[in-house]
Order: structure tokens, then sequence, then C-alpha cells
């Protein structure tokens, strides 16, 4: 068993936690996990989020965030238990055997100091090499992970490079002081879509020529299958599934895994509607005071009556700037909105009633989005009084109605929005818009912050009562597969400009123009092999 | 109905006994306020619990009368505090635009000058009387009250709630009073707390320096000033309005902790 | 020095001025133009009609308040703060030994206060939920629940009349050497220093907690270094900018504290000056002490901003 780099037999890991207004109680975060990495393999840890999996990769430094201990089971690394450790073996370890590399970068790296001293800081102070030796082999990494300018890129602070320049320098960080184990912990979970490509593609090409072990945590299991040899699928703290990316990627064993390789497979057909458009938006551009320059420029779409216009694009796109401006939250500088065939006012101001009532909003933070102070049967019932004047019975059967109709239930009426889980608030913010009965609605980002199954069940709800209301939806998102699932038009944005534009089949098949090529390109697929052949092109 | 922590019982113990015993003054001081009863700083006796003043009045009974006046100046400014503050201060985090920033910009230049050295300028030109310090104490200390206020309630101005309530065609009333204020209370009313103290703390500041209550009346930084000669003999009976405003303070200050978070755990729900 | 950085100072430091500018016109107001006759306050309701007038003519009220307010702020700008009401004195010349005494008393007690807060501040944090900092933390919270003045009689009371180990008034003169100057204002320091030391160390405990929550820290001991190393080289440099803001946000304590604190202890400083002249009515002097007292407070306000914008790597290192 030497060759182990890391093995972890049986973990149990436990907090307390402190709900206000009660007593302290301890709370199980993971339970029984067992699992062992060889010299040079890459172990992928895969879960939704509170699954535990940030939790155990930290556990292979034996450490513990804000209260969190690990009360039982055995970790070794290199041999040596771990768990029970005193501080100064495992300072000895930490920055040494094994190194982390966090999901922020930008909030991981000290912003008062020079990248290249806290690249190499932990190499020098654990000995493992020269100050000289530590630069040249730094500088070495950053040219290997595809760093701008290697030679003088260390004498940057962190606010001077951008998001994924500060992700591969802390993987440099992380690889400098040549560790035998390295925990990625969702490393590209914050970037662009076309920025993760890179990045993903630099780090599995560092690990691979370094030859280090390293657990890769993420939430994305396509991401995973590039870049893992085995695969662990927790939930809950609990191991669903462990065994090689093959095996969990083409023959799942358990339900909860085949949920997860199938959930973006679901595509609906395409409709067409030769009605008038519900919504038309020509010439038209905007800009935020004071930023002198256009966010949206000459944006020309419409949206049929009963169908759904994705607006897809990656941040700074200018994709909720045009939600805002249709919502008239941002009186836009030129160009017009037409809705059902009348021109829409510049501001909210100048709106009629009417106008609000039937263009509706859902937004991406379900959290944010609903008065903490109100139940859910006040925040769904303010619509109904608010528009149609209904109280007492015929308010309180409505609302049921509109329960019912999100699959939620009665029992819901009385509930804050604190004691719902992500997926039922964002049903409850559903039924709110539903509530007034609008001829659109518009979506931004509504699944991106929830689990993938849990977001899968948000689609095909609001796809099943397209069917039933004949709304029609903008649905703005940086996700691909979402696009695929539930548009039947699309139109692409990138800096401020809509590039392509078009029903969805044609939008999605060739000749593409650059940047939709590049988009598609880079969103990472459940199969074997996918990021070796778009890498290559 | 959950039960109380038992720092908060205390809490609400002490402050309900000081309210109990400054509302029903005249019933329970065994003298009246400025009736001489003995000779000049006489030790604890049976008659008199606290020993005798300076010019020998029962201790316990200015102690009382001073409690009186003391929390009632405290309480009158902090009302004039709070509500010129917060309600200026949600008025102008809503309305926004060059009335925010003219009302912002003025209180930033009153808070440039230390509170107490403006009390003692204006108090220079004005009347001391008890009404002109409880404005004057308010209207000062409201600036504080405004910048908390602003700041809860722009906070809260940008969340989607307030977004989603102005899109559906909500009037002001509505984002203010069932959008905003619900979400503002909670810090609104530990602040109450704080600004009560330290208002305690400034009048009797004041009357220590004969600028605050005027004699005969009696308050708690008025009977240190009175019986301060007796320290350099050690006669510690300017000490015991320390005692009184140190428990007075702590007291509340323990209720208030119990409001912040009692009111931010119902965030979490009512059965959570 | 780049030129963002000394555009950003110079805005500052212009900001300062024009808000030392501001403040003597709100001070002017205050003494001026509120409802009532400042005469007839000044001498109380059983004034003669003849002294009021003489008074009115003495105080200049009967020109109109702009040139007399044009008159005054001339006046300061060429170092000349007028003269007292009560003694006829020249106030500039009376506040110059008194303005100096103040210093060396608020002094003495920042040079204790500041370090001592910051230390305690960080024991704090290292032993954070542990009985050193739930001594250090109930021991300030009493402190603050007490006023100043208050303090000043119990330190007083225990220990110079009980102990008899410092004088109970803090006289100063020339005579003095710097040991006997110490020791006679050693009461009023110690007050001092523990009001200020209890608001300085609760924030800047809070202060430290909040760069200690940095993910950044927590990078630093994955890296396996010891936590000296992790507080002197990653969490220190990012708190200097907080950590002088609050050194300077209770420097305000520190202002106001030495005004009650003169009083007790009879120190021939500012603070009694203004006290003493506020119960005289004695406009002129008040004015010229306010003024004072809330130039010294804007400019320990620059001072933190000027700290906080040198510090800020942001700044110093444009893209």
């Amino acid at each position: 068993m030497p060759d182990h780099v890391l093995k972890i037999n049986n973990l149990k890991i436990e907090a307390t936690a402190y709900p206000p207004g009660e007593a302290p109680r301890r709370v199980t975060i993971v339970d029984g996990v067992s699992l062992a990495l060889e010299k040079g393999k890459v172990l992928g840890l895969i879960g939704e989020s509170g699954a535990g999996k940030s939790t155990i990769g930290l556990s292979a430094m034996a450490y513990g965030r804000g209260g969190i201990e690990l009360t039982g089971g055995e970790i070794h690394l290199n041999g040596r238990e771990i768990r029970k450790a005193k501080g100064a073996v495992l300072r000895s370890l930490r920055g040494a055997e094994v190194t982390y590399v966090a999901q922020s970068a930008a909030a991981a790296f000290n912003p008062a100091k020079k990248l290249m001293e806290q690249v190499i800081e932990a190499t020098i102070s654990h000995g493992r090499a020269s100050r000289q030796e530590a630069k040249e082999r730094a500088i070495d990494l950053f040219r290997k992970l595809g760093l701008p300018e290697p030679e003088t890129f260390g004498d940057r602070y962190p606010h001077q490079v951008s998001g994924g320049q500060l992700q591969r320098a802390m993987t440099a960080m992380a690889l400098c002081p040549q560790p035998d184990l390295v925990i990625f912990d969702e490393p590209t979970t914050a970037l662009d879509v076309t920025t993760q490509l890179g990045v993903l593609a630099a780090i599995k090409g560092a690990i691979r020529d370094l030859g280090v072990a390293a657990l890769y945590i993420t939430h994305d299991l396509a991401v995973v299958a590039q870049i893992a040899d085995d695969i662990m699928v927790l939930r809950h703290g609990k191991t669903v599934e462990y065994g090689s990316t093959r095996q969990i990627i083409t023959e799942p064993q358990q339900d909860y895994t085949r949920a997860l390789v199938s959930v973006t497979a679901k595509e609906h057909a395409e409709k067409t509607s030769d009605q008038p458009p519900v919504l038309q938006v020509t010439g038209l551009s905007a800009e935020y005071r004071g930023m002198g320059r256009d966010v949206l420029s000459d944006i020309n779409i419409a949206i049929q009556p009963g169908t759904t216009l994705a607006v897809v694009g990656e941040s700074g796109s200018g994709k909720s700037t045009l939600a805002r401006v249709i919502t008239g939250l941002l009186p836009q500088k030129s160009g017009q909105v037409f809705f059902d065939g009348r021109e829409l006012s510049r501001d909210l101001k100048g709106r009629s009633r009417e106008d609000l009532r039937e263009l509706q909003m859902i937004y991406q933070m379900a959290d944010t989005a609903m008065n903490p102070r109100q139940t859910v049967g006040t925040i769904i019932g303010r619509p109904l009084q608010f528009y149609f004047g209904m109280k007492g019975a015929a308010l309180r059967d409505r609302i049921v109605q509109l329960l019912d109709e999100i699959e939620l239930g009665a029992g819901f009426m009385d509930r804050y929005p604190a004691e719902l889980s992500g997926g039922q608030k964002q049903r409850v913010c559903i039924a709110r818009a539903l509530a007034a009965k609008p001829k659109l609605i518009i979506c931004d980002e509504v699944t991106s912050a929830l689990d993938p199954l849990v977001a899968e069940g948000i689609l095909q709800l609001l796809y099943d009562l397209q069917q039933r209301e004949q709304v029609s939806y903008m649905f703005i998102t940086h996700d691909i597969a979402t696009v695929k699932a539930i548009a039947d038009s699309i139109a692409v944005m990138h800096l401020g400009k809509v590039v392509r534009y078009g029903q969805k089949s044609k939008v999605l098949s060739p000749p593409f123009d650059d940047y939709t090529e590049m988009l598609l390109r880079s969103v990472p697929e459940m199969r074997l092999g996918w990021m070796e052949e778009v890498a290559q092109v | 109905m959950k039960r109380l922590p038992l720092p908060t019982l205390i809490g609400l113990f002490i402050t309900g006994l000081f309210l109990f015993t400054a509302i029903f003054a005249p019933l329970i001081a065994p003298f009246g306020v400025s009736e001489v009863v003995g000779d000049v700083w006489e030790p604890a006796s049976a008659e008199h619990w606290l020993g005798t003043d300076n010019i020998g009045r029962d201790l316990l009974s200015r102690m009382i009368w001073g409690g009186q006046t003391t929390i009632f100046v405290a309480i009158a400014a902090t009302v004039v505090s709070f509500v010129t503050g917060s309600v200026l201060g949600l008025f102008a985090a809503v309305v926004g635009g060059w009335l925010d920033q003219l009302m912002s910009r003025f209180v930033d230049l009153i808070m440039a000058i230390p509170t107490l050295i403006f009390a003692l300028v204006v108090l220079s030109v004005m009347p001391v009387t008890i009404p002109v310090l409880i404005l004057v104490m308010g209207l000062l200390d409201s600036t504080r009250v405004f910048r908390l206020s602003r700041a809860v309630a722009s906070d809260i101005a940008v969340m989607e709630y307030v977004e989603s309530a102005r899109l559906r065609g909500e009037g002001r009333a509505w984002v203010i009073f069932r959008e905003i204020l619900p979400n503002a209370l909670s810090p609104l009313v530990a602040e109450a707390g704080m600004r009560f103290i330290f208002m305690v703390l400034f009048v009797s500041t004041l009357s220590f320096l004969g600028l605050g209550v005027q004699p005969p009346a009696a308050d708690w930084g008025g009977i240190v000033k009175e019986n301060k000669d007796g320290i350099v003999y050690g006669i510690p009976a300017a000490l015991l309005p320390a005692v009184a405003i140190a428990a007075l303070a702590i007291s509340v200050n323990l209720v208030a902790d119990w409001v912040l978070d009692r009111t931010s755990s119902l965030k979490g729900g009512r059965n959570a | 020095m780049n030129s963002l950085v000394l555009k950003l100072l110079v805005q500052r430091i212009a900001l300062g001025l024009l808000l030392i500018f501001l403040v003597s016109i709100m001070i002017f107001l205050g003494t001026q133009i509120l409802p009532g006759d400042v005469a007839q306050s000044i001498l109380g309701q059983t004034a003669t009609p003849e002294s009021l007038a003489n008074l009115r003519e003495e105080l200049g009220l009967n020109v109109p308040p702009l040139e007399r307010y044009l008159n005054w702020l001339g006046g300061v700008m060429h170092g000349d703060l007028g003269t007292s009401l009560t003694n006829g004195r020249d106030i500039g010349a009376s506040i110059a030994d008194r303005l100096g005494n103040t210093l060396f008393l608020a002094m003495w007690a920042a040079i204790i206060s500041v370090p001592l807060a910051i230390t305690l501040g960080l024991v704090s944090v290292l032993y954070r939920g542990r009985w050193p900092d739930k001594l250090i933390s109930a021991v300030t919270l009493s402190a603050i629940s007490v006023p100043e003045f208050m303090m000043s009689y119990i330190l007083m009371y225990y220990v110079a009349v009980q102990l008899g180990w410092a004088p109970s008034v803090a006289m100063l003169n020339d005579r003095m050497s710097l040991l006997d100057k110490l020791h006679a204002i050693s009461l009023p320091v110690a007050v001092l220093v523990m009001v200020v030391l209890a608001h300085m160390m609760r924030m800047t405990r809070a202060a430290l907690l909040n760069v200690m929550q940095s993910a950044y820290i927590e990078t630093a001991e994955l890296k396996g270094l010891r936590r000296a190393s992790v507080i002197w080289r990653h969490a220190f440099p990012n708190s200097i900018a907080p950590i002088v803001n609050v050194v300077m946000l209770n420097m305000a304590y520190l202002v106001v504290g030495v005004v009650v604190v003169e009083v007790v202890f009879v120190y021939p400083g500012m603070g009694q000056y203004l006290v003493d002249h506020v119960a005289k009515r004695d406009v002129p002097v008040v004015q010229a002490c306010g003024l004072i007292f809330a130039a010294v407070y804007i400019f320990l306000n620059m001072f933190a901003d000027i700290v906080s914008i040198l510090a800020n790597p942001r700044l110093r290192h444009p893209k």
C-alpha cells in the first residue's frame, strides 16, 4: 500500500450549528466516506451543494473550516495518519506535501502582496527550494499554464490580472512546492464558460506533466469527466457511488447517478407561431450614466406568443441590461420596445398598470426576490389584490390554485421564505409572476443558482405552464444546455450586441460565426475525451 | 412563547425596576426632592439608607428623584432623535437624488463637530431649560439615527423584492411601509437601546458640567457635581450615580441584544 | 507616488479645508442666529434696556449677520480670535498655553492607549471565544457604560484618596520637571486611556476579525505557515488602513473626554476654559474653542483617510 498518496477510511465529520434563538446542536456533515488515491491519479468528488465534497477535500489537509471537526475514521497521507496529528506536524504537511486551489482565486490571494511572493512563499518556508530556484520554477509553471509574459507576470498585484489568470496563478502556487497531492476545490466554477475551457486544459496538462495526484471537487459532472480517473458521487455527506470515470459516465449503477448523467439531455421540440409578436425590440441602445459607452447597441429581437426566446451570453454581454431596459428600470438611449403592438414608455412611471401586469419578471436569486417578512400567501396574493382587487375567499382560493399549479399545495400558504428550499423558493416566485396573468415573463438566470436536478424540475414546470397558459418567456442564461432544453428561438449576445439570432434549429447549426462557435465548443459535454477534441482545434 | 434566556430576564427585570422607580418616584421616595433632613454627609443609617448629601438631603430620595429626571429626559431625547432621524433617513434612501445628497452632506457636516462640543456651543446662548436640553440633544443625535436608517434602508431598497414591488407598480407608501420598514426594524430597535444609553450619559455629563438640569431639581449628573467635594474627604456619595448608570446601561444592553436576536430569528420562520 | 494617488490626496485635503470652513459657518450660526436675543439670554430677564443696548453694541449685533461672520472669519484667518466678553483679554493669548496643556494631556493618553488597544485587540482575536477574549470584552463593556466624569471620581476616590498614589487635582506649572508633570496628570490620563481604550479595542477587534476571516488568510494557513507569520505577513498589511481608521475615529472620544476630564481634575487646559465660558455665556470664547476642537477632529479624520489611501494597493498600483 505505500504508493497510496491519500487513503481515507470511514471518515466522519461533524459541526456545531448555531441556529438563531435556539440551543446549539451537532450536525453530521460527512458520514462513513472511504477513498484511496494513487500517485499521479485524479479523483473527482461530485455532488450538489451540501453534499460535503469541499469538507472532504479539506480533510485531506486535516483542516476544518469554521467549527467543523473531523471526529472519526482515519486519514492517511503518504502512509501517515493525520486526523489526530498535532499542529506542528500539520504545518509541515500543508503547503508542502499537499496544497490547495480555492474556488475564488480573487479572494484567496492577498491583495497587498505581489503574485510572485505568494506563489513561492510555501516552497521557501518549507525549505523545498531556494528563493532563486522557486522563482525559476514559478516562471516555468506560469509558462506551462499559459499565462502572458511569464517572466514578469509575478511582479503584478492580484487586482491587476483577470479572473482566469488568477485561477491559473493559484494553480501555479499549488504546484510550485512540488507536492504529492493537490486539492482543486471548484477551480473553474466562477469562470465564464469560454474561460473555463482554457483553465481546465491548463490544469489537466500541468497535473499530467508533473505526475501529482489530485482531488478534483466540482458540481459539474461533465467537467469532472474530462479530468478525473475515478469519480465519487456524494449526497448528504454519504457516498452514493464510487468507480472509474468510464463506469460512472457510461454505466451508472445508482438512480441518483443516472439522473445526474442524463440531466442535460432533455430537449423539447421547437415551437413556431405566425401571430404578431408579443414583444418586439427595434434598434435599441442603452448606456449606464457616467460610463460614456453603450452597454447595448442596436438590439433587434422579437418574441412570438406562447414561445420562448433564449438570450444567451457570458458575463458582461449585456443580457441582464436588456431585461432592465425592457422592464423600464433603465430607460433606453434610443430605439423602441413594442409590447402587444403598443409602444412602451421608456421609464417605469410612464407605463400603465396593464403594461406592468402583462410583463412579469423572475430573478436568479429567489432568496432576495422575496420579502423575508412576508408569508408565501402574501407574496403570491399581493399581485391578485393589486391588479384584480381580489379579497376574502376568492383570493384564498386563487392562491391555493396557484400553489397547486407550482406543485407545492395549500400547506405552504403560511410559511416564510426562509422555511423553503432553493427550488421551492423559485417556484413561489414563478407563482407570483403567474398570478398577474402576464403575456410575457422575463426569466433572468432562474436556474443558475440551483443544483442540476432541481433546475431540471424548474425548467419542466416552466415548460408545462407555457403549454397550459400560452405565456411567452424571455429566458436569459449563460448555460447552453438550458437553452437547448427550453428555447424556440435564440439570441446570442456578446459585448452588448446580438451576434446571432433566429430559430433554435438555425442558430445551433453551422455555419457559425466565430463567437457562437467558440461558445458552443466550450460547453463541457458529458463524454470522455471531449476536452482533448476541442482543445486540439 | 419560548422561555427567555437568563441574561435577558435579568436585563428586563433591572430595566423594569428603574422605569417603575422613575414613574412612581413620588410614592417611593421617602423624602422630598429638596427637603433638608439631616446633617451634611451623614453616613448610611436605618433612616437614611444611603446617607445624606452635601447639604443634608436624603441621598436615596435624591437618587430616586434624580433617576426620574434623567430617565425622563433621556427617553424624550431618544424619541426626538429617533423620530427625526429615522423618518428623514428612510425618506432620503427611498427618494434618492439631489435631496438625499443634500441631506446626507448636511448630516456629514454636523457630525464633523464632536457632539458635546456642538452642544456646548449651542447651550452657551440658549436658556438651559429641560425642553431646550431635550431638543438640542435629540436633534444633534438624530444625525446618527439618520445615517443608520438611511444605510439600512438603502441596502434594502436595492433588494430584488423591492424592485419587484416597483415593477408591479406599487406606490411609495407600500414600498416604504410594507417592503422596507419591516426589514429595517430590528437593527433600528436595537439602536434605540444604544441611543437611550448614550442619552443617559450625555445628559449626566451636561448636568455635571453645570449646563444640564439646573438645581434644585435632582438628576444623576447633578448629584455627582454636588457631592464631588466629598471625594477628597473619603465620602463616596458622588459615586452612587455611577453605579446606577452602569446598571441601567448594562441591563438595557442585554434587552437590546435579545430584541435583535429574536427579530432576526423571526426571519428564519416562526416555527424554525 | 502616482498621479491617481496624488489626485486623491489633493482632493481629500481640499475637502478637509472646505469642511473646516463650513464648520466655522455652523458654529457661527449656532451662536448667533438662534431664536431669541443673544444679549437677552446672556444678561437674563432682569437686564436694563441700557445694558442690553451696550452689550448688543459690544457683540456687534447691530451689524448684519453676514458682515459679522465675515469679520469674525477674517480675524480668525489672521490669528485674531477676538476678545473675551467677561475679562476683556485677548482670546488667542489665553488659549495658547491652555492648548499646549490640553495637547500634552491628550498626547500621553494617545501614546498609551493606541498601542495598548491594538495589542489587546490582537490578543482577543488570537484567543477568540476563550477566556482572555471574554474577560477583555466584559471589562471594556463596563468601561463604556460609565461616563468619563464618573470614572474620574471612582479613580480619584480609590487611587488618590484611599491609596494616596496620585494627586487628586492635576496642577501644572513651568517649574515642574517632565516626571513631576506626568505624575500630576497620571489620573486624568488614566481615565482618558480607559475610555478611549475600551472603544478603540472593541473596534480594533472587529476590524481584525474581519481581515482574519478573509479567504487569503485561509490560503496562508493552508500553506502551513506559522500562526505568527500568517498574522504578520498576511493579516497585518491588510489591517493597517482599518486600524488607522479605528484609531482616528476614537480620537473623537479623546476630544470629548478631555473636556470633561479637565473639569474634574481642575486641569488648566482648553476644555475647562471652554466649559467655564459656556457657563458665563462668553460667546466669542466659545466660538473660538469650538472651532479649534472641531478643526483638530477634522484634521485627525483627514489624516486617517490619507493613510488608508496610501495603504491601498489598488490605488498604489493601478491596472
